[in-house]
């Protein structure tokens, strides 16, 4: 059974349909390719996956679990964790809070233990600070860990993000458009720490993406969208030479 | 480098308190050296108060990220609901448990009412909440000023209307008495208590801020998106800070309250005059900075007082401070000065100097 299961999925706007019978399968440490023109509708599938719009018809499941309709931070405790395409860090707090954010629910005390500094705080804070600090390590962040989040590279920045979505413990991960505003060499890097979190973390991930070159270069399966329709499916290099891709994205 | 960072802000944290508690040796000090005068002794409750007032409002402005112009109504519902126990329970409790008490029933009302108009006002996007609470704190104020409460051997008498028609027994007293308020509370606080209060302010809120809750608190006014998909229950933290500052909010009012013996709502204590200055102590001592507040709390209003003497010249003096204060704390300028000439900076070129 695939850990993603999405059937017939389908949301209007007023008269817009902007995704229309959209379906999609992922197995469970896949690499998944959500590509298409501007507009298509990837962006709103996102936001369908992860509750922050409400599905108008169909059905998604996760690793068997139905979650269709279920809210945001229902869905992210369900599994399912994502970055954003303007990047979305919390500025003003630091680059290891950003990740301690993260791991909110994971590792819990209540507040008056936090402002009565009860032993559980600093027992639960000792806990989620290594466990931060093994985040950002593994995205070579941990020496930038006292940062402001706002001070950082925009490489960084995007790998913040990532590092945080991770702290939620996720089954599935949704980068939406990670190597967008990146030079070729910050693209490759990219490339290299979404195959490696994959890798270490035994991660599915889906990710929209315009860069040809890191959506061959890593994805394994591609779904193309079009004007909120579900173009072609299928292994990627055999999606890319699909004719009717090839014309969705160049034109006759 | 692990280390250190819980030790700046365990350090920031007692370094603001280390102020208080110093300030408040110097105080003594000079009180028992009778070198104070009978303007700053009566001054220094109020110190405190207005101290906790600017704490409190700058955590909703600061670190929750959403504007209330309505604080002083959070202070007057925890004045009158304190004083008002205080008053009734004036014979039959000894002054330590009775104010201890009126100090939970003031926190606890004023916090109770913030959560009230969190409700429905915090899970709107925007500055609704600025609105909301701008009307409740004239509601507050004018409400108080039409209350009349007394109470006879039949028990407690209500009017909206005038302390005639409460139509007392013989015996009967006026408890709130329309808008010449409460007389006769017991004058249960004085310069130490304040001093506790504002150290428990301080404790409550530095650490919320430096625990999980402050973050998440935080990152909702960083980031509301963010924080939704990271799974944090936007509501629930938002409504926890508004009833937590609201009822630090109260406990300013009880202090405030036990300090005279005669409360009164007026525009000037409690009405929308008061939660635009506690504003201007936030802004300028700095958004999001508590210690900041604090101080620009205690100079501004110690300010107008001392230059009473000056007469006309009083709010000229008074606005070029609030200029300087605003340039001082902001402009990239002198933040490069401070920077240069910071304390810590001095302290390790001289040591640097010493070692050469």
């Amino acid at each position: 059974m695939a850990l993603l299961e999405v059937k017939n999925l389908g949301i209007s706007f007023g008269g817009l349909r902007a995704v229309d019978s959209f379906e999609i399968n992922i197995e469970k440490g896949q690499l998944y390719g959500l590509i298409g023109p501007n507009g298509a509708g990837k962006t709103t599938v996102f936001n369908l996956l992860t509750g922050v719009y409400k599905p108008s018809d169909g059905k998604i499941s996760l690793d068997g679990k139905n979650i269709t309709g279920k809210g945001t931070i229902e869905i992210n405790q369900a599994g399912i964790a994502r970055t954003f395409q303007n990047i979305r860090l919390f500025k003003e707090l630091t680059v290891l809070d950003n990740v301690k954010v993260g791991l909110h629910n994971s590792y819990t005390y209540s507040t008056a233990e936090g402002i009565f500094r009860l032993p559980r705080f600093f027992k639960v804070e000792k806990k989620m600070k290594e466990k931060a600090l093994e985040l950002l390590k593994v995205f070579d962040l941990d020496q930038e860990a006292d940062y402001l989040a706002s001070n950082l590279p925009y490489g960084k920045q995007r790998k913040l993000e990532i590092a945080r979505a991770l702290a939620t413990g996720p089954k599935l991960l949704l980068l939406d458009e990670p190597a967008a505003g990146m030079n070729p060499n910050e693209t490759k890097e990219l490339m290299e720490t979404i195959r490696f979190v994959r890798d270490t973390f035994e991660m599915t991930i889906l990710l929209i993406e315009h860069d040809m070159k890191l959506v061959s270069g890593i994805c394994e399966e591609l779904t193309v969208l079009n004007f909120g329709q579900v173009l072609a499916q299928g292994k990627t290099q055999e999606v890319l030479n699909n004719p009717q891709v090839i014309k969705a994205y160049l034109g006759e | 480098m692990k280390r250190e960072r819980i030790a700046k802000s365990t350090r920031s944290t007692w370094i603001t308190l280390g102020i208080v508690v110093v300030a408040y040796v110097i105080m003594q000090i000079l009180g028992q050296a009778g070198m104070l005068t009978s303007l700053v002794k009566g001054l220094l409750v109020p110190l405190c108060t207005y101290a906790i007032m600017a704490i409190s409002l700058n955590l909703t402005v600061g670190i929750l990220g959403e504007l209330s112009l309505g604080h002083a109504g959070f202070m007057c519902v925890g004045a009158f609901s304190s004083a008002f126990f205080s008053l009734c329970m004036k014979e039959t409790m000894a002054a330590g448990p009775r104010f201890f008490t009126a100090l939970l029933i003031g926190i606890g009302a004023a916090a109770l009412s913030g959560l009230l108009i969190g409700i429905p006002v915090l899970r709107l996007r925007g500055d609704y909440l600025a609105i909301v609470t701008l009307a409740f704190g004239e509601i507050i104020k004018n409400l108080v000023n039409v209350l009349y409460v007394g109470r006879d051997q039949e028990g407690f008498h209500f009017s909206m209307k005038d302390s005639i028609a409460l139509g007392l027994g013989e015996d009967g007293k006026v408890l709130i008495n329309g808008a010449q308020g409460i007389t006769g509370t017991p004058k249960d606080s004085n310069f130490t208590v304040a001093v506790v209060l504002l150290l428990i302010t301080l404790i409550v809120v530095l650490n919320l801020i430096h625990s999980r809750s402050g973050r998440a608190i935080m990152a909702i006014r960083d980031n509301r998106i963010a924080a939704e998909s990271v799974g944090i229950n936007i509501t629930r933290y938002k409504l926890l800070a508004f009833s937590i500052s609201a009822g630090l909010a109260g406990m300013a009012g009880v202090l405030y309250a036990h300090n005279l013996s005669t409360l009164a709502a007026q525009p000037k204590n409690f009405g929308y005059n008061m939660s635009i200055m506690i504003l201007v102590y936030v802004v300028l001592g700095g958004i999001g900075n508590i210690r900041g507040s604090m101080i620009a709390a205690v100079i501004l209003t110690l300010l107008p007082e001392l230059l009473r003497e000056l007469q006309d010249y009083r709010m000229l003096i008074y606005s070029i401070v609030l200029i300087v204060m605003m340039l001082f704390n902001w402009s990239p300028k002198a933040k490069e000065w401070r920077e240069k000439y910071s304390l810590r900076r001095l302290v390790s070129k001289i040591a640097a100097k010493e070692e050469a």
